[in-house]
């Protein structure tokens, strides 16, 4: 019983984690892009494109961060204090980019403000998860269940490496979304930024496939030893990377952000199948970390009652916004 | 000077947490006061209590945001401080403080929508269900959150195996033995809290002339509820009182600033308790009176803080003086509801400058007794963080440095004095405003109940127009 009810959270947290990785990240990544944007009239298309949809994505981090509590508390209590640092600029972060984000719309004098604002909170906030990413796979210093590491343990050439990858992944899959939602010379900046993107996420890419093996011998082991059906995700990566190029060199709309969210898919697989069944690396399994199964099973009620409701609201209010958002205006209703 | 990560820390959650508080103690009762006018305007069809409704429903949207934002810092706080804690009472508290995440999301997805943005969108009865469910809802989440903090409190349901809580009892535990004084109290606090700053915003408009039938009706509602509610608390409050008591007497010393177990303590109006002589410098008191009202008789023995060691004792000097200040606003609240029902002949109520101002400045009071009677039960259980079994020390983060824990308390403070100052800026010009909706949309503006702050339509930064339309408000 409490193996099964381990594996169906670590479905269920896994799920939120990519959710909110592909959710927020297009709109982290248009706030990474902000202060590139060609103009103002660009950059109020840029908002008005998440507007409907970035609050309702950050509903997945408060639900993964409550649900990790209750279903793998090891997670928690070794995570936090290990990335201690990180996770106060990213909540700082964010904090900056939600205020901004609200008052940007209320405010007419002091807009650059706001934009700048919105820039640093999407930034610090990007950086600090891709950290958190790369620490993740570097693994922690635990002793008897407890973090017992130092506080910058997550910062090194590594962790800052897969920071800025995220970054430019995040500002990938912004460029992408914005071809899909967005027309005229916004969209054709959105086409011409595309290309670099890709190439600065490939870069990253590549260094972290070969860095990683080093910092983590159980990856080489896997990668290397182990499981070859493994190299199947960056195989597909690789070919949704191919697609994104063509399909914005083919002027395709809505093509690049599918394929762009293929590149994170594939690679978010290909981490988890590098670790599992380890959820606190070097030594925890998922059942190492569990809770007690009744609690498990408390939980889960409710989650197996929430999640459903968050996904038909999610769908539904992506489904009343799609379309283009013009130039001078929002989505009115 | 060696930075301590433990007081650090525990400074940072009393930060934090405390800037939290005061906007869901708002919102919640803030949310029962629009059902109530919602529910006045379907029975009267009376356009006063419309305005009302919508007035008071773009406070809520922006207050509400608020509490939303400075919300997600605290999911994170246990892990990030209180790792040790954290890990030992997860069998609990992730649950428990999930259920409050998931009931909070169920409330904005299915009802917050349909209040903020439905009125023109949907039939009048299903927007007053609406109302009514945010106002529930509201209080489910509180009912988690203080289920989470009483069971800290006074921890039941549960056995230790391994230096970790398993629950053996669900019932127990959610229905502590503190549960359900902490829940009315607070309940009836949030009450309070709106109660008090619904009346002083009344007031402020009728000190201005500004639509002065709508707040006239106001203000005479919330008296009428401060009159009964105010006298109310101070009754549970005392009941709580003996709860705390039976539980955790050693919290009950501290309040009374009582040092010595005996007969006769008595009631310390004034004192200047010393910690380290386990003496107070000073005392002025009434005789007797403790005993008399902890325990009905003048002969009844109450603890004292000397039956645990020195190191076992909470701080008698913050817990002794948060208490008074919080009993003060109190008797101060009750004086000014039992003023109000005097002054309603001939309607000085509304019309008297100096009553009104005081309404005004009523307005902080409700949060200051709030915030000072949660430093009374939180410092009041000091060592403990799960009382009688985990102490502060115990539950810290052990990787934790004085120096990692100055700089996110720093930061934070930093962090939530521009939300803080922002958001309240915001507020004040929302309310200066006024109560006609003003409804020019800014370009671009989309609607979303997961973004309440998008219910407000005031800009932040153009000029105001005060406009004085009392005339022409119904």
């Amino acid at each position: 019983m409490s193996i099964d009810l381990a594996i169906i959270w670590a479905v269920i947290i896994g799920f939120g984690v990519i959710m909110y990785v592909i959710m927020d990240g297009f709109d982290l990544g248009l706030g990474i892009l902000y202060p590139f944007a060609p103009d103002e009239e660009s950059r109020d298309v840029m908002m008005n494109s998440v507007a409907p949809v970035w609050d309702g994505n950050e509903t997945w981090l408060v639900l993964g961060g409550a649900g990790l509590l209750g279903a793998f508390p090891l997670v928690y209590s070794v995570f936090l204090p290990a990335l201690y640092i990180g996770v106060f600029l990213m909540l700082a972060g964010l904090i900056f980019r939600g205020i901004s984000f609200e008052f940007r719309f209320k405010s007419h004098k002091n807009r650059r403000w706001w934009n700048r604002a919105f820039f640093l909170g999407s930034a610090i906030a990007a950086f600090a998860q891709g950290a958190v990413v790369g620490a993740y796979i570097q693994g922690f210093t635990v002793e008897d269940f407890r973090y017992a590491g130092g506080a910058l343990d997550w910062l090194t050439p590594f962790t800052v490496l897969t920071g800025v990858g995220l970054m430019a992944g995040y500002a990938l899959l912004g460029a992408t979304w914005l071809i899909m939602k967005s027309e005229g010379h916004v969209q054709q900046w959105a086409y011409t930024i595309t290309p670099k993107l890709l190439i600065a996420v490939l870069a990253v890419f590549a260094i972290v496939s070969i860095w990683t093996p080093l910092v983590s011998p159980e990856v080489y082991s896997r990668w290397l030893d182990q499981f070859r059906l493994i190299w199947v995700f960056p195989v597909l990566a690789l070919l949704c990377s191919g697609m994104v190029y063509r399909s914005v060199k083919r002027q395709n709309e809505g093509l690049p952000f599918v394929m762009a969210l293929g590149i994170f898919l594939f690679t978010y697989l290909g981490l988890i199948a590098s670790k599992w069944p380890v959820i606190v690396p070097p030594n925890y399994t998922i059942w190492d970390a569990s809770s007690a199964p009744e609690s498990q099973l408390f939980l889960l009620i409710g989650f197996l009652f929430v999640i459903p409701i968050v996904l038909a609201y999610t769908a539904w209010t992506y489904w009343i916004f799609r379309g283009k958002v013009k130039v001078g205006e929002g989505y009115h209703h | 000077m060696e930075l301590d990560p433990l007081f650090l820390s525990r400074l940072q959650f009393a930060f934090v947490v405390s800037f939290h508080a005061i906007f869901p103690v708002f919102t919640i009762g803030l949310a029962s006061y629009i059902a109530v006018l919602h529910g006045l305007f379907y029975k009267t069809a009376n356009q006063a209590w419309d305005r009302l409704a919508q007035f008071w429903t773009r406070v809520f949207a922006v207050v509400f945001g608020m509490g939303v934002v400075s919300g997600i810092v605290m999911s994170f706080q246990f892990g990030t401080n209180w790792s040790n804690f954290s890990y030992a009472t997860s069998n609990f508290l992730g649950p428990v403080l999930s259920y409050e995440v998931v009931t909070a999301f169920f409330l904005e997805a299915a009802f917050l929508g349909v209040l903020l943005f439905g009125r023109h969108k949907v039939p009048q009865g299903v927007h007053l269900f609406a109302a009514i469910m945010v106002a529930i809802g509201t209080f489910i989440s509180s009912f988690w959150i203080l289920s989470a903090n009483s069971w800290m409190q006074t921890p039941a349901g549960y056995e230790l195996i391994d230096r970790r809580f398993h629950i053996t009892s669900w019932l127990e535990a959610i229905f502590n033995p503190s549960f359900w004084y902490r829940f009315a109290h607070m309940g009836m606090a949030s009450f309070l809290t709106g109660g008090f700053v619904v009346a002083g915003v009344s007031a402020w408009y009728l000190l201005r002339n500004r639509d002065v039938e709508a707040n006239k009706k106001a203000l005479s509602m919330c008296l009428w509820l401060l009159l009964f509610l105010t006298p109310a608390q101070a009754v549970i409050g005392d009941f709580h009182g003996l709860n705390t008591l039976e539980h955790q007497p050693t919290k009950v010393a501290a309040m009374e600033g009582n040092w010595e177990t005996g007969s006769n303590v008595p009631l310390l109006l004034f004192a200047l308790p010393d910690q380290e002589n386990q003496t107070n410098r000073f005392e002025i008191g009434i005789p007797s009176m403790a005993s008399i009202i902890l325990t009905h008789s003048a002969e009844g023995v109450i603890p004292g803080i000397s039956e645990v060691a020195p190191d076992e004792q909470p701080p008698v000097a913050l817990v002794f003086w948060s208490f008074r200040v919080m009993v003060g606003i109190g008797f101060l609240m009750i004086g000014v509801a039992v003023a109000g029902l005097l002054m309603r002949r001939k309607g000085h109520a509304f019309k008297n400058p100096l009553f009104l101002k005081t309404l005004v400045v009523m307005i902080v009071t409700p949060f200051l007794a709030v915030l000072s009677g949660w430093i009374v039960t939180e410092a009041g259980r000091a060592p403990w963080l799960v009382y009688g079994v985990m102490t502060h020390a115990q539950g810290l983060t052990p990787s934790l440095t004085g120096g990692m824990a100055l700089f996110t308390l720093i930061g934070y403070i930093a962090v939530y004095s521009v939300v803080f100052v922002v958001g309240v800026y915001y507020l004040t010009r929302v309310v200066r405003n006024g109560m006609l909706d003003d409804s020019n949309e800014i370009d671009g503006e989309v609607e979303r109940p997961k973004r309440p702050l998008s219910a407000a339509h005031t800009p932040i930064d153009d000029d105001l127009v005060e406009n004085a339309t009392g005339a022409n408000a119904s």
